[in-house]
């Protein structure tokens, strides 16, 4: 279907869908320009007063080092459960009738909706050893509020509607056909799952969790309430960008959040690549 | 056409009571930066202030306010928030307006009494009903069984008073013996249940998540705390030995004199000294200079030997070098 579309296209170039090519374009770019790439060159710029030496010590301080260290392993698993948790959702939200489901639906964006900030002082009430949550838990002898846990918690609840929003559509596009196909060969549910439902899904996850993940990296507001913040423990690399900004050393700070950037752009470039690829086996291009 | 016509007139109508509302409001106005919970402070103060300035000139005064952290309040002043005065509570957020820009001259600590700081504070302690844990001074938030929540020195003027308040007692209490103290701080930190990033966020991990025996912070935001929940039966405990923290204002001279406000922006802070400001500041919570008020407020504030910047670590620059700047003591006391 797609070749039949570009070869339309081929055909007859000058008719395009939308009229004003040149100036949409113009828009879109000068927007790029804008807020995406003046940004970064400012950052850049900050950091381009330090010398390598400079620049290498300031990113690879011990604490700092720790603070990668926590930032990733929490994220990861944050990411993880959403991967989980948040194709449950998108599964219970396409797949079945539900009184209430239309708000559900809705609610679903509340984390985008929330300030981080508020999120991460709610979760922490929630959580803390006398919060509704935390009193339970503490009685399984488990903290979250305040230990790495907490980051992984607020993390989570932030970055989930990428994974929901990402597998949704998806999921409501899945020809029906196929499965009752699968199913009318005899295939066992677990089968159908495997086979049919989960390859044309998991590009949508993989996404998901992939944008869940870079966000975690960045995430500050929801976290910083609820981490606990111990040195080497539980603190966040966000946090130490913020501590270099309280003393007014915005070159190092800058430093700090080039590294974070480099590996979300890292790791958005390596998931493009790997879906182009595996979009072109699928469609046998 | 008719909603159209009458949502015209609302327009109008709108236009109309802000240029009245307009010509109603101050025949001058003064921006203060502030830190974070000095609003009701203020908020009172700027009352006190309208009125004396009316009588004195004649003008109705509008003070504006602005609060935040105080080190991002400087942030924004050098990068262009035109704040005619600035009332924070670190000396080190006033002298990077003078290092970055020369918004405030170098000899601003010179420029009114007390060092430029009507007010102050020390840090003090809040701990649960009956103080369980019996703690009395420093020594006591060093033991085992004691877990403390303060606000990151790394990120809170307020964290870097306590942390100086505790070196200042380890010196004390070790004199001349560097390894001693340094093991002291060291403990006292790992005693450090959270630390959040700033008073207020400490304020809530003790009183509503009931984390740590032991909160520490001003005196005056103790005494806040206390009023304001009285069904927890928080105790205050004031010890021996603590640090002075200084509460200093300075006219942010460049911006006042571009706003046309020098004269106003001067009287703004010399007010603060008064009798009755200083009443009123005491009336915070807040330690004052005033003789008449000291006597006054006697019973709220405990003796307590405060300890200097000067005393602890020579100057607020050295201060910042040697113990919190990035690898400096702080860092390598919490170091693991």
């Amino acid at each position: 279907m797609s070749l039949a579309i570009t070869s339309a296209i081929s055909l007859n170039p000058s008719k395009r869908v939308l009229p004003g090519f040149a100036l949409s374009l113009g828009i879109s770019l000068l927007f790029i320009s804008l807020i995406l790439l003046l940004p970064i060159t400012g950052l850049i710029v900050q950091t381009a007063g330090m010398s390598w030496n400079e620049y290498w010590s300031v990113i690879s301080d011990p604490r700092v080092v720790a603070s990668y260290r926590v930032t990733l392993w929490a994220a990861a698993w944050a990411s993880a459960f959403n991967g989980v948790v948040g194709l449950l959702l998108a599964w219970v939200l396409v797949r079945y009738e539900f009184p209430g489901k239309r708000i559900v639906d809705a609610l679903m964006d509340l984390p985008f909706a929330l300030p981080t900030a508020v999120a991460g002082i709610t979760l922490s009430a929630l959580f803390a050893e006398n919060g509704w949550y935390g009193a339970i838990l503490a009685e399984a002898g488990i903290k979250v509020a305040f230990t790495p846990l907490g980051i992984i918690v607020a993390m989570s609840f932030t970055s989930l509607p990428f994974v929901v929003r990402t597998v949704q559509p998806v999921l409501e596009d899945l020809a029906v056909e196929d499965e009752e196909a699968a199913i009318s060969m005899g295939g066992s549910d677990l089968t159908v799952f495997r086979r049919v439902i989960f390859p044309s899904l998991w590009p949508a996850l993989l996404t998901g969790v992939a944008l869940s993940f870079t966000r975690s990296l960045g995430e500050f507001g929801a976290v910083i309430f609820i981490a606990g913040n111990m040195p080497y423990i539980s603190e966040i690399t966000s946090l130490m960008i913020f501590v270099r900004l309280q003393e007014f050393d915005y070159a190092a700070a800058s430093a700090i959040a080039s590294v974070v950037l480099m590996a979300s752009l890292v790791l958005l470039f390596l998931i493009n690549i790997w879906q182009a690829f595996y979009l072109r086996r699928i469609h046998g291009r | 056409m008719k909603t159209f016509k009458r949502a015209k007139s609302l327009v109008a109508a709108i236009v109309l009571g802000l240029g009245v509302a307009h010509t109603h409001a101050a025949d001058q106005s003064l921006l203060n930066s502030s830190y974070d919970i000095s609003r009701e402070l203020f908020a009172s103060y700027n009352e006190h202030f309208a009125a004396v300035w009316k009588e004195k000139t004649g003008n109705q005064v509008d003070v504006r306010q602005s609060h935040g952290g105080s080190s991002r309040q400087a942030q924004a002043i050098i990068e262009g928030l035109r704040a005619d005065v600035v009332t924070f509570n670190q000396v080190t957020d006033i002298d990077i307006l003078h290092q970055r820009g020369k918004l405030v001259p170098e000899d601003w600590r010179e420029q009114l009494p007390n060092s430029s700081s009507p007010y102050y504070s020390t840090m003090a302690y809040l701990v649960r009903a009956g103080n369980p844990k019996n703690i009395q001074n420093w020594d006591d938030l060093a033991r085992e069984d004691v877990s403390s929540v303060f606000p990151n020195p790394k990120t809170s003027g307020n964290g870097r008073y306590t942390y100086l308040a505790a070196y200042g007692f380890a010196q004390q209490a070790f004199p001349e013996d560097q390894e001693a103290i340094d093991g002291f701080v060291r403990t006292f930190l790992n005693r450090v249940a959270v630390f959040d990033t700033g008073g207020r966020g400490a304020t809530t991990t003790f009183v509503e998540r009931g984390i740590g025996d032991v909160l520490i912070t001003f005196e005056s935001e103790v005494n806040n705390i206390i009023a304001e929940f009285p069904d927890h039966n928080f105790e205050v405990v004031v010890p021996k030995v603590s640090f002075l923290a200084e509460f200093p204002v300075a006219v942010v001279e460049r911006h006042a004199q571009r706003n046309g406000n020098l004269e106003l922006a001067r009287a703004y802070l010399e007010e603060l000294y008064s009798e009755e400001a200083q009443r009123l500041l005491a009336g915070f919570n807040y330690r004052v200079h005033n003789e008449v008020v000291q006597q006054e407020f006697a019973d709220q504030f405990p003796a307590v030997e405060l300890l200097t910047i000067e005393q602890i670590a020579g100057s607020w620059d050295n201060a910042m070098e040697v113990h919190f700047a990035n690898g400096g003591k702080l860092d390598q006391l919490q170091r693991r």
